[in-house]
């Protein structure tokens, strides 16, 4: 505890000098004294933010210090049109075009010199001390506290009636041992309690009982011994240690990315797909680490490093993020398949998924909190069957199922129908 | 009362009682060694295990062996660095190419599957020549073949083809004499631009085109008339009579592809259907479908067609009485139908095709088309010979032999291997170390066509391109981009083709939408100029027996052997698989002492025989009793008995090439029998029909036309409270009737009149549903897994007809015994009747009832079901089934040592169908309908939105039909050909006085026979 505190005293050092440092900076940039970091963080994140960070190269350049690199007139005519600025022969600028791999930025005509500023306001602060996640703990910490003194007294309260209770067995004790001594001594005859037949002996002698209770044993023990069995090659719960963390909650859950961007065949094909590392790159070519809070929450929650994990993609792809290109050499990653049907069954997600238009979630659970993927459903037969007996199928706006439903409805004298009434509890439907 | 009997448990103990009671004492003759390791107390007191720690051992190792199964297996799953943006797992992708392997040519579909070609379907672009038979169909699975060679080899090594350019072009520079590129016929434009660039690089280089199969005479006789070499090319859906001389036009003459506009003019529309006339030595396809057929033997044969020719040229020709009498009986049908006649001829002689050409010139045939000839056949037989004449004699100083195996194929063989040797630099571009590529020193190993670049021009102005569907699967190289880099280009063959069709074939049209269609047809209707000269008549006596050589529907010339799809694939006449033999008609077969017998399981055993052609003999042919073989005639099939690059499954038959003398399909010979058996493997055995026409219902054009349903396709009827009830009635079903009006009720139809029995389909099934091969011993235990077969029936009387007036004609038990008896044997020419036999999908199925599981059940589509993995096997349903279409599976046969096929490696299992269950040991397994087919159709449907619309269903059996017999769709759209069938005046169902209610649908075969 003590430790802990010593560090956040030298933390918060290192926060007020870092305050100090911020302020004096933006003193010594002049044109920052109207500008706003704060509606330049809204811009940056939203216009610049996918090939820029402010202290790391990415697509483009760190935009730290850009104001000391080049002039700010220059930024202007660079920010709002910069092949105009290459194709006019400006040094400077071929001189960056050249070094990004001659990637072209996008032309911003819609950002005044205003904006512009701003943005710069935001990307000329200097990097704050990663102290965000300990200023957390410092405010977390005494709320902890006070719930621990209580949790203390409550015991030392509990811990007191158990002794209470134990002396008062002890003193009930001794009362009735002294009580029976004085009995004994002034010849008083203590009742005596009859024998009885034991319990035991009285079931072992009623063979009725004897015979019900094994029949009943029986049962069961078979009952269980079906369940066992019944669990064998039921991998629910399967969660195996992948080769790259993957985390479905940051990914689905906090970024809230849309399941079928990355398994797009689960639109067309039976298959959902793994996604390929391409489409993971589509991203990660500029998130090359994540946010720090990100990767503390990692680190104490679940033990991983998420920016080591970017690391092995870009050593799959083969991604350089130095050169920003594929330089090495690509090695696919072999994931560990966690949802595994046996091959006599047939399963299409395209069905279910583009046309069912049932969730991903129902059968593959609340993928979006789930830190590494396992398997949420049994996949058993009866877990399939008992869905298609349940669902109504969505016929709704579909041409392919007008007359079905129409005839299926009149012969059912219903007007919703269940897949299993469309005949999908059919054995040839699924095993072919 | 005690008995003093005395019992004995056999004559020896009554008899001789000694050696039994010393057998009653030692019961076990054969002393366990047990006593001695236990008597010697030395080692027992050494040995370090006790027998506790044994039993403890045995206990950990029981238990261990029982925890580590319980382990799930861990799958991985390895998804593409880069996607491919046309790939998405688990959906197909279809390719047009072009299969031209020198023998068949078509233009084609590749399915694949993650990048996987896995089936091959045909291009039906109109203009295409998209009829593909079963070897296009198998083809698939050789690309999948182990034993394809994986490096370019240099004196038998692997090598790299740096070096293996370096050292071939260094050696071809050196190269003294003449310099020979010997090839098959590519019939590929840019392929002929690039050799006649490769001729011009040198002096004394030469082209020779080599078929191993040869249509040199056909070619000739065409080149002579009208000036381009090709064969003569024909339609003959525009014909109404039909005359084919020794020609199996349904079969492989001139690179076959006929069937589907043949079978278009012989399904009966509007009272009309074409008349088919067959003379013919050996009993064939195109004979089988014949509305007449005249077995005559081959040197008779271009006596009847010189007749004919005198008849309708109107030359006086001097031929025997009985040739003249047939000719003119048939150039007057000819003359009746005008020209709406055609004549072909398959006799390899120059004259007799002039003929052939002459006469559909006189009839104005509309059929025949001179403007647009097959260019498939460029061989020429005597450029053959010239060329082994000068390898002997050392002129050649260099050989390159591409898409050809002529150590194997060519009849003087020896000659070429002994000139082989006398040959500097020796090269063959091969995918298989075959005979000619173990002969050679440098082998370029080239890649399958699935894995090339091409193009084609199969008819004249109709051209294709090959593109490749995978990328090579081994450091393979195709002849051409060699040929390229021998010529000192930098392009490859790719670039090379589209250059040249850019600048020569498409006239500015696109050629990415050619490759797109895999075919394009320019408009050119250029008209060929005839120049007839007079045929000479000559004609050659011969009294002896005739063997004409022919190709067998499964193995063609023999490339495929390797295939065991092919191998498999019974014979569609014969039935027999894995094999070649002797065809031999029944009355030289007694004269000569040769027999077919069925031994104790029903299988079919035949005489070996010795064939003598000219000197050369081959031994211990196995003989066939073909029914309908021509007297004086014998029969024997190219293609078999390659005995290299081969599996040793694989090396099945005789090399019949040995016997094929200058080329000719025609030889005299010298047959005699040998003693020994030959073991066949028959799918089939049973010949007749025996008289049960409901079985193949089959009617004449003139019944058909002016007679009521009830004469030709009677309702059979029951008994019920002694009336006669049709059976289709529900008072006397066992049954209730489901509603089956609701959602699609699938149905498959067989016109009997378009079915030409060519087996497309079956390997087609083979290829879909991933049906396993069993091998030669299996098929002999009646073990095929066959889930379509295509039945033959001969019949046993001059016609089926005859035989069901015979067979009512019976009266009491001894005619009918003896009567029955006559007619299990098939007539001398029979009538022949083709059905193909698949699950029938029962509405009232009897499999369904006695499956003590409820594995096999009824979907409310109409399909029987079969749950693989609910089956317990205990084959109820087979025994049930009154078709015989279901198959168990007595063995596991993927990946099982004993039956080594495709499934037993790693690359054939590459063909495997990913979206149909491979079926293990002691399962059920039968026809799904394509069940996967039809369920893919509705998801597309569904996914879109949209109802299914007509035709789109589909089965591979109906995809692979190219004469459009197979049909299949849904009878509750009212619109599709299966719904207007099932009320058509034709249909019947299989053994519908059994009342199983099938959703197959079979037509009446309509025959016309009315002699004009």
């Amino acid at each position: 505890m003590k430790k802990v505190t010593h560090r956040n005293s030298i933390s918060r050092l290192f926060l007020a000098i870092a305050f100090l440092l911020t302020f004096s900076s933006t003193f010594t940039v002049t044109q920052a004294q109207e500008a706003d970091p704060k509606k330049g963080k809204e811009l940056f994140n939203s216009l610049c933010a996918a090939c820029h960070k402010r202290y790391k190269k990415a697509t483009g350049p760190a935009l730290f210090g850009v104001t000391e690199r080049h002039s700010t007139e220059w930024i202007y005519k660079w920010v709002k049109n910069s092949s105009a600025l290459i194709a006019s022969g400006d040094s400077e600028a071929v001189a960056i075009f050249e070094e990004y791999n001659k990637v072209a930025m996008n032309a911003f005509p819609q950002l005044s010199n205003a904006d512009i500023d701003n943005i710069l306001a935001y990307v000329m602060e200097p990097k704050a001390a990663p102290s965000q996640s300990v200023v957390g703990g410092q405010s977390g910490q005494p709320s902890r506290d006070s719930e621990s003194s209580s949790g203390v007294e409550a015991n030392i309260v509990l811990g007191l009636l158990a002794l209470v209770l134990v002396v008062l067995v002890l003193v009930l004790f001794l009362v009735n041992k002294t009580l029976r001594n004085f009995a004994n001594q002034n010849n008083i005859e203590l009742p005596v309690k009859e024998q009885r037949k034991p319990l035991w002996k009285a079931f072992l002698d009623n063979q009725f009982l004897l015979l019900v209770s094994a029949i009943f044993m029986l049962l069961l023990s078979a009952y269980f011994v079906y369940g066992y069995l019944m669990q064998v090659g039921v991998d629910q719960g399967y969660e195996p240690v992948q080769p790259i963390h993957y985390s479905h909650r940051i990914h689905a859950g906090v970024n809230k990315i849309e399941c079928k961007y990355c398994h797009s065949s689960a639109r067309v094909s039976k298959h959902s797909g793994i996604p390929s590392l391409n489409v993971c790159m589509n991203c990660h070519k500029s998130i090359s680490e994540v946010a720090e809070a990100t990767q503390a929450e990692g680190l104490k929650e679940y033990g991983v490093n998420y920016n080591d994990q970017i690391k092995k993609l870009y050593k799959a792809t083969g991604w350089n993020p130095e050169k920003q290109a594929y330089t090495e050499e690509s090695k696919p990653v072999k994931w560990i398949r966690i949802h595994n049907l046996p091959d006599f069954a047939y399963f299409n997600h395209s069905q279910h998924v583009m046309v069912g238009g049932v969730a991903c979630q129902k059968c593959h659970g609340p993928v979006e909190e789930m830190e590494i993927m396992y398997q949420y459903s049994p996949l058993t037969m009866g877990w399939c069957i008992n869905c298609h007996r349940e669902t109504n199928v969505k016929v709704e706006g579909n041409e392919y199922y007008e007359k079905i439903h129409e005839q299926l409805s009149k012969k059912y004298g219903v007007d919703k129908l269940t897949a299993a009434q469309m005949g999908g509890l059919e054995c040839g439907k699924c095993h072919y | 009362m005690s008995s003093n009997k005395k019992y004995w448990s056999s004559v020896e103990e009554l008899k001789d009682s000694s050696m039994v009671e010393a057998l009653k004492q030692n019961e076990f003759s054969e002393v366990l060694p047990v006593e001695g390791f236990l008597e010697d107390k030395e080692a027992l007191d050494d040995s370090s295990t006790s027998r506790r720690d044994f039993l403890k051992y045995v206990g950990f190792s029981t238990a261990a062996a029982t925890l580590a199964a319980c382990e799930g297996p861990v799958i991985k799953s390895i998804p593409y660095v880069v996607q491919p943006e046309q790939i998405v797992p688990g959906v197909a992708n279809y390719y047009a190419t072009t299969i031209a392997d020198g023998f068949d040519f078509a233009n084609v579909l590749v399915k694949t599957r993650e990048g996987r070609p896995i089936k091959i379907e045909s291009n039906r672009l109109a203009g295409a020549n998209g009829s593909a038979n079963a070897r296009v169909h198998a083809s698939v699975l050789s690309m999948y073949d182990s034993n394809r060679l994986k490096t370019p080899q240099i004196g038998g090594k692997p090598s790299n083809w740096l070096t293996f350019d370096r050292v071939l072009s260094g050696k071809l520079a050196e190269a003294k004499g003449k310099v020979v590129l010997l090839t098959q016929t590519f019939a590929s434009p840019s392929t002929n631009k690039l050799i006649s660039e490769f001729i011009a690089t040198k002096s004394n280089v030469s082209h020779v085109v080599y078929d191993a199969v040869s249509n040199s005479e056909a070619v000739a006789a065409y080149e002579e008339v009208y000036g381009v070499r090709g064969l003569a090319n024909y339609d003959f859906s525009k014909a109404n009579i039909i005359v084919a001389i020794g020609a199996d036009f349904l079969g492989d003459w001139q690179g076959g592809g006929y069937e589907s506009d043949y079978a278009k003019g012989r399904v009966p529309s509007n009272g009309k259907m074409s008349h088919h006339i067959q003379v013919e030595a050996n009993m064939t396809l195109s004979g089988a479908n014949a509305d007449k057929r005249y077995p005559i033997k081959p040197s008779k044969q271009k006596e009847v067609l010189a007749a004919i020719y005198g008849y309708v040229t109107k030359n006086s020709v001097n031929v025997s009485s009985d040739s003249s009498k047939l000719a003119l009986k048939i150039s007057k049908e000819l003359a009746s139908a005008g020209n709406n006649g055609v004549l072909v001829t398959g006799i390899q002689d120059k004259d007799a095709q002039l003929m052939a050409l002459a006469i559909n010139n006189a009839l104005r045939s509309r059929a025949f088309n001179a403007s647009s000839p097959k260019l498939t056949s460029q061989g020429d037989v005597l450029k053959i010979d010239n060329l082994v004449k000068e390898m002997n004699t050392g002129q050649i100083g260099a050989i390159l032999i591409a898409g050809t195996n002529p150590v194997y194929s060519l009849p003087n063989s020896s000659d070429f291997v002994k000139g082989l040797k006398k040959v500097g630099l020796t090269v063959s571009f091969a995918s298989t170390a075959d005979e000619t590529a173990s002969l050679c020193e440098f082998v370029a190993t080239t890649p399958h066509y699935l894995e090339s670049w091409g193009d084609t021009e199969i008819n004249k102005g109709v051209y294709g391109l090959m593109q490749p569907a995978i990328r090579p699967l081994f450091n393979t190289r195709q002849f051409q981009d060699t040929l390229l880099k021998l010529v000192g280009s930098s392009l490859t063959f790719d670039k090379y083709i589209k250059e040249n069709w850019k600048t020569s074939i498409l006239g500015g049209k696109s050629y990415n939408k050619a490759l797109h269609d895999g075919v394009f047809v320019t408009d050119t209707n250029e008209i060929l100029e005839a120049n007839f000269t007079l045929p000479s008549l000559s004609f050659n006596k011969s009294d002896g027996l005739e063997l004409t050589l022919y190709t067998k529907t499964a193995m063609g010339d023999g490339q495929q052997a390797n295939n065991p799809w092919l191998q498999e694939l019974p014979d569609p006449l014969t039935r027999a698989s894995w094999d070649n033999y002797l065809l031999v008609s029944k009355k030289d077969a007694s004269n000569l002492g040769l027999e077919n017998r069925n031994v104790a399981n029903g299988a079919l055993n035949g005489s070996l025989a010795n064939v003598t052609v000219g000197g050369v003999t081959l031994e211990n042919v196995p003989v066939i009793i073909q029914p309908g073989q021509a007297e004086g005639s014998v029969g024997l099939a190219l293609g078999y008995g390659r005995k290299q690059g081969l599996k040793e499954e694989m090396q099945v038959g005789v090399n019949a090439y040995n016997l094929y003398k200058n080329q000719k399909a025609v030889q005299s010979v010298v047959v005699e029998k040998v003693s020994g058996e030959h073991e066949f493997a028959c799918v089939q055995l049973q010949r007749t029909l025996m008289g049960r026409g409901d079985i193949i219902k089959e009617t004449t054009l003139e019944i058909f036309n002016t007679k009521d349903k009830s004469h030709y396709n009677a309702i059979p009827q029951v008994s019920l409270d002694h009336t006669e009830t049709p059976v289709t009635s529900p008072d006397v079903d066992l049954w209730d009737e489901f509603d089956r009006t609701v959602g699609h009720h699938f149905n498959l139809s067989i016109d009997l009149n378009g079915c030409t029995g060519c087996g497309a389909c079956v390997v087609a099934c083979h290829a879909e549903n991933n049906v396993p091969v069993v091998g030669k011993s299996e098929v002999r235990r009646s073990r095929d897994m066959h889930w379509l077969r295509i039945d033959r029936y001969y019949s046993s009387e001059e016609t089926f007809e005859g035989d069901n007036a015979k067979k009512e004609g019976f009266s009491g038990l001894g005619e009918s015994l003896s009567g029955f008896g006559s007619m299990e044997e098939p007539s001398e020419n029979p009538q022949v009747a083709f059905q193909p036999v698949m699950c029938q999908h029962c509405n009232h199925a009897p499999c369904e009832t006695v499956c003590p599981v409820a594995a096999t059940s009824h979907g409310r589509q109409g399909q029987n079901h079969m749950a693989y993995n609910r089956c317990v096997g205990t084959r109820y349903c087979a025994n049930n089934c009154p078709y015989k279409v279901r198959r168990f599976n007595w063995f596991l046969y993927n990946g099982n040592d004993e039956f080594d096929f495709h499934m037993n490696n790693d690359l054939g299992r590459m063909v495997v169908n990913p979206d149909v269950t491979v079926r293990s040991r002691g399962v059920m397994e039968k026809c799904s309908m394509c069940m996967q087919m039809t369920q893919k159709t509705i998801l597309d449907a569904k996914r879109d939105g949209r109802p299914v619309k007509t035709g789109d269903f589909a089965t591979a059996c109906s995809n692979a039909c190219s004469t459009g017999a197979i049909t299949f769709g849904d009878i509750n759209d009212k619109e599709s050909s299966v719904a207007k069938s099932l009320e058509g005046d034709r249909m019947y169902h299989l053994l519908e006085h059994v009342g199983t209610k099938p959703n197959v649908q079979y037509q009446v075969k309509v025959r016309n026979t009315k002699e004009a």
